[in-house]
């Protein structure tokens, strides 16, 4: 879809937070993208050259150039549309390293801690993931706690940086919350990360970007049973 | 030389993290306090301005923490933007964009296999990791013909974002080299980044900032004795 002279493509596919991520990012800065659907059991020419090192998605293509890694492609949406739409990153070069702490974070010990919780080898590993899981959701309390400064989201009065790179992954943990009956963002522990969570999913741009509740549940199933079934033809 | 009053980074000299922030305050001239930290017994100070992860480096600027060296370097890039000091990112966004993804997988991917081959418990184990370090800086090598466009450095003619990312390892390699015998960066697989590594080397805001790879073999030891079992 071209505007203003402006082709914007986004690869990516329906139930993976990463492209999430992207796609609250245009919407949140009011960017018009043709979304292309990927297979990722069966990827495409366009991803694989797009993407040679990773062959993940997202890729961003702006006017035919690729961008990469998702925390990459939102910063770079806010820089290259400037003009348009609210800023992501604060205006602060001391707030802007603070939300570049804040989403670090969420990377590198988050959902590091979250993918040990789900496929660590054994289940004492499983088990420690899930603690440090825990964890990094209170530390996160203490970040929102620091970067809202009282105000409704990480980025302040409006959606920011890091609440896109958090709120990527809001379908899949209410998927989970559903599936395991559980609350990742506990009221009771961690009151901020709740209240965030209710209020930023009911963002129109977020809603609009989030994957179906039950079509994640089911793929979630799904892919728990392939993944019990391949475990089982293997002992 | 640009006096700084508030400024004090907590450091550990061989940690390249460190070296690529100390790297860009060069770069920008700035002064500052360096504080060396003792990863094996963290003081009040590390623990109370990185209470997260209680690691290094932390930039303290007027009496506030940054953590996390990327975001160190982009903060040094923009406090000490405009002017005279070279621009350590481009302007461009999606050149920006170019050097943010390399500095993530230089971060990601590179880091953690050649860490792997100095904490190696086995021979296999490190004969693994090394294969792994070498398919990344494969992987670099592409990066570089791409970025440099015919320049000497990732970011052109002077030394850039990219170029602090990848080259505060540098003084590593030299010390798996001298430890374990494994040459990483290679002219005859990565000619590129071989010539890339000297010229780097020799780049005046980077030039006294690399460890004696003695330092560092001494580190690798501590580090195995801790960690290896």
């Amino acid at each position: 879809m071209a505007e203003g002279g402006e082709e914007v493509r986004l690869i990516g596919s329906w139930a993976s937070p990463y492209v999430v991520r992207v796609q609250i990012a245009l919407r949140l800065k009011g960017i018009s993208y043709e979304f292309v659907e990927e297979d990722l059991k069966n990827k495409s020419e366009l991803l694989l050259k797009s993407n040679p090192v990773h062959k993940k998605v997202p890729v961003l293509i702006h006017n035919g150039k690729p961008v990469c890694e998702s925390s990459v492609i939102v910063q770079y949406i806010d820089e290259a549309f400037a003009g348009t739409g609210p800023a992501l990153l604060p205006a602060d070069p001391y707030e802007r390293a603070v939300a570049r702490f804040w989403a670090a974070f969420i990377e590198d010990t988050l959902l590091k801690a979250s993918s040990q919780a789900s496929s660590g080898k054994t289940e004492e590993e499983k088990t420690e993931g899930k603690e440090k899981v825990a964890a990094a959701i209170v530390t996160l309390e203490g970040g929102l706690r620091e970067c809202s400064k009282g105000k409704p989201f990480f980025g302040g009065e409006s959606a920011g940086y890091v609440d896109v790179i958090l709120g990527g992954l809001l379908g899949w943990v209410r998927a989970i919350d559903t599936m395991q009956g559980v609350k990742t963002f506990d009221p009771s522990t961690t009151p901020l990360l709740a209240a965030w969570a209710e209020r930023f999913g009911q963002l129109e741009q977020v809603e609009a970007a989030m994957p179906d509740g039950k079509r994640l549940i089911e793929y979630a199933y799904a892919r728990a049973m392939q993944a019990a079934a391949a475990a089982a033809s293997t002992n | 030389m640009a006096r700084e009053g508030d400024l004090k980074l907590l450091g550990l000299v061989v940690s390249p993290f460190v070296v690529r922030v100390r790297m860009a305050l060069s770069m920008k001239g700035v002064s500052y306090e360096y504080i060396e930290q003792d990863v094996f017994n963290k003081s009040e100070l590390l623990i109370r301005y990185n209470p997260v992860h209680k690691k290094v480096p932390v930039l303290i600027h007027h009496g506030k923490p940054i953590c996390e060296s990327l975001a160190i370097v982009e903060y040094v890039d923009e406090v000490w933007g405009g002017g005279a000091p070279p621009s350590i990112l481009p302007a461009d966004p999606y050149e920006r964009a170019t050097a943010r993804f390399w500095a993530t997988y230089v971060d990601d991917k590179l880091f953690p296999a050649w860490i792997g081959v100095m904490k190696a418990a086995t021979e296999e184990e490190k004969a693994e990791k090394v294969s792994q370090t070498l398919a990344v800086l494969l992987h670099l090598e592409e990066a570089f013909a791409k970025c440099s466009n015919g320049k000497a450095f990732f970011g052109g003619d002077s030394v850039g974002y990219l170029d602090l990312a990848l080259g505060c390892n540098l003084f590593w390699f030299e010390t798996l080299r001298e430890m374990f015998d494994v040459e990483l960066i290679d002219e005859g697989r990565t000619p590129l980044l071989a010539s890339w590594a000297q010229r780097f080397g020799e780049a005046a805001a980077v030039k006294d900032l690399v460890p004696n790879v003695d330092k560092a073999v001494e580190h690798a030891k501590k580090m195995r004795r801790v960690f290896v079992h």
